[in-house]
């Protein structure tokens, strides 16, 4: 320890070394120029965030004070026009969280528990698969395949359970309704879900699962009493992250469905509620420029929705890990 | 175990009979016997006129019924309900991937015919045949291939050099800095950006120094990037991190500066996982639809000129040919598809290869 306390100064600055000096002086700029370049591109990152914030806010701003007839037939203002296509949003992407939720933690339980050690690799990497699937060929598949597949599917829950008031009205007779939107959705959320809730279930310290196991517990009490409470921030994460993906999908529900912003909780008619991102893709070409602002600012609307679900999501783990 | 395995397997009480140590157990052969039992139901129901699709979905929920009622029966409770949840994680997992698989078969059979030499090598401009003075469709994808990799290689030089060094300074230079933890988050909040709303940036970006309503292939670059720098990012981030601390006190030792131990040392260590990293994030966006749509638009057209209107890419070749409602125009989207999804499996298979050939060494 002395030696290292009393170490000589490496260069010594106040007699120069001819030899040392001028390369020392080198690393020096290229080491500032080299932090400096880095610290920019860390910077670059804040600076793209607000700029995107200050010019959805700029260019929107029109938007929402923008005439009445801009809005079209559903609405007069953009609080009403905003809050129905926020409707349609949130409804497809809840529908598509409460199918999706129940697979992803069966997958995910599958490949940390249950596969056999040959299948857990391959299936991890067929679900990967299922995320690397353009959205664009999830919304032709849906609208072209799952569509008229599920159409009589459809009819019959009309049928069936046509009293339930969200299986009720006029069936739609090309079975593009929401749905289908939000099973392609849900199809398409599982990927990302699966693979948080995988790697939390995996990380369940291996003496609590043997210690269940050693009092008696079959393989599902393990899971239900020393997994899941271990995971189950996790868990919650992975929901609202997946949510998160639902809310701004726009190619799957622009596809599927042709949709307006209305209220409507009947999922298999053919008026549907637009969702904020599908009803862009429906409208960017209009020549219009205070249609392309409205929509701007209904671009805002969504990314400062999407945010709050993802702090949401963030203050729900960050409370439920102090508790662990 | 041998001996005691013979006690009687029916419900005398516990107490009255032998001492047992094991419990009661479903026969070994139990799961195989069932799932060749739904085999049989599904080719039996087949035989009856349901249809195939119906039949696999009623013997699968027959086994699931099934396993559970034996397992009852033969042990207790628990084990009928540790039964039930094994059934029920098999089927969600077999339920999950099938619209996987008919995705895949559908784009396939569809998409195969659609693709041809003419596909491959025309746009779709529609030309005054000369000779025979007939319009002609130009019924190809040319265009759209090109200004999809022209878009996404502007979107690689914007996000991997802005990626890469800021990873570089959340891990080299920002450890412990309350910047880098800002910065950190950021990237968090990045990622959870809606694909359109980074589309709708570009429009407003350059709405505001050019005019709403531009559209131009850097545009499209731009909300790419956007949507790219924050997986380049973590990725990178990740495998400098993983780089041990040794080889950069080795190089310090030797008097290398700091900047030249990074470039050197601490790159060409991770570069296998970088790139593995920077590929996975270009098949992410490469099937990116809605910010291009919005920001680019479409064009029948060839056109290179990043900066000179709007450029054609495969997503939005897709979408447009898809919304043009024809047969003719289903089967160049489902063309189109076929090669989006070829194009992203084919960049996925080649970053896990690297990944795999450049993967550090784990212990000795």
């Amino acid at each position: 320890m002395s030696v290292t306390k009393e170490r000589p100064v490496l260069v010594e600055r106040t007699a120069p070394d001819p030899v040392v000096e001028p390369s020392t002086r080198r690393h020096a700029v290229g080491d500032s120029v080299f932090s400096t370049i880095a610290l920019a591109a860390g910077l670059t990152i804040l600076i793209a965030l607000v700029a995107v914030f200050i010019f959805l806010l700029t260019q929107g701003a029109r938007g929402f004070t923008a005439d009445a007839d801009v809005f079209g037939p559903a609405a007069t203002d953009f609080p009403t026009y905003a809050g129905k296509l926020l409707f349609g949003t949130v409804l497809a992407a809840l529908l598509a969280m409460i199918i999706a939720v129940p697979f992803a933690i069966s997958m995910a339980l599958f490949i940390s528990h249950y596969a056999p050690r040959r299948l857990a690799v391959p299936v991890a990497y067929v679900i990967d698969i299922l995320a690397a699937v353009p959205s664009v060929v999830y919304g032709l598949w849906g609208a072209r395949t799952l569509a008229p597949a599920s159409h009589g599917l459809q009819t019959w829950l009309n049928n069936h359970v046509g009293w339930i008031p969200i299986f009720g009205g006029q069936v739609s007779a090309t079975g593009r309704t929401i749905l289908v939107a939000a099973l392609v959705l849900a199809i398409m959320v599982l990927p990302i879900t699966t693979a948080i809730c995988r790697e939390v279930f995996q990380r369940t310290p291996g003496l609590l699962e043997e210690a269940a196991l050693g009092l008696g517990a079959t393989r599902w009490e393990m899971i239900k009493y020393s997994v899941f409470p271990h995971a189950r921030s996790g868990m919650v994460a992975a929901t609202m992250l997946g949510l998160g993906r639902a809310l701004g999908e726009t190619m799957a529900v622009a596809m599927v469905m042709s949709a307006g912003p209305q209220l409507t909780f009947r999922l298999l008619t053919s008026n549907n509620p637009a969702t904020i991102a599908s009803n862009i893709a429906a409208k960017y070409q209009a020549e219009d420029v205070r249609i392309q602002v409205v929509l701007i600012a209904t671009g805002l609307v969504l990314l400062v929705f999407t945010f709050l679900v993802n702090f949401v999501a963030r203050a729900i783990v960050a409370r439920s890990e102090r508790r662990f | 175990m041998t001996v005691l395995d013979t006690a009687p397997r029916q419900a005398a009480p516990v107490e009255a009979g032998p001492m047992i140590l094991t419990g009661r157990r479903m026969p070994r052969r139990a799961t195989p016997v069932a799932i060749l039992g739904g085999l049989t139901l599904a080719g039996l129901l087949v035989t009856l006129g349901v249809a195939p699709v119906g039949a696999i979905v009623l013997s699968v929920v027959a086994v699931d019924v099934a396993l559970p009622v034996w397992a009852w029966i033969a042990v207790n409770r628990r084990a009928a309900t540790d039964r039930m949840i094994t059934c029920l994680v098999w089927t969600a997992l077999l339920a999950a991937l099938s619209p996987l698989v008919w995705l895949l078969i559908t784009t396939i059979a569809s998409g195969v015919p659609v693709i041809t030499g003419r596909f491959l090598s025309h746009d779709m401009q529609t030309k005054l045949n000369p000779v025979t003075f007939k319009i002609e469709v130009g019924g190809g994808v040319l265009h759209a291939l090109i200004g999809t990799l022209l878009v996404t290689l502007g979107a690689i030089i914007i996000s991997v050099p802005v990626g890469l060094m800021c990873a570089i300074y959340l891990v080299e230079y920002g450890r412990g800095k309350r910047l880098a933890r800002l910065v950190t988050l950021l990237v968090d909040v990045m990622t959870g950006i809606p694909s359109i709303v980074a589309g709708l940036f570009a429009m407003a970006l350059f709405g505001q120094f050019v005019g709403i309503g531009t559209r131009m292939g850097v545009m499209g670059s731009i909300a790419l990037s956007l949507l790219m720098i924050p997986t380049v990012v973590r990725s990178t981030e990740e495998m400098i991190r993983l780089v041990p601390d040794d080889l950069r006190e080795a190089a310090y030792a030797l008097g290398v500066p700091r900047w030249r131990t990074i470039v050197k040392v601490v790159i060409p260590t991770s570069i296998g996982g970088i790139i593995t990293g920077v590929m996975l994030a270009i098949s992410r966006v490469i099937g990116e639809t809605a910010p291009l749509l919005v920001a680019i638009g479409s064009i029948d057209v060839l056109q290179t000129n990043m900066f000179g209107g709007r450029i054609e890419t495969l997503p939005v070749f897709i979408m447009t040919q898809y919304q043009s409602s024809t047969p003719q125009g289903y089967a160049y989207a489902w063309g189109g598809a076929l090669l989006l999804i070829l194009i992203v499996m084919l960049l996925n298979i080649a970053a896990r290869i690297i990944g795999a050939v450049f993967a550090p060494r784990t212990g000795r």
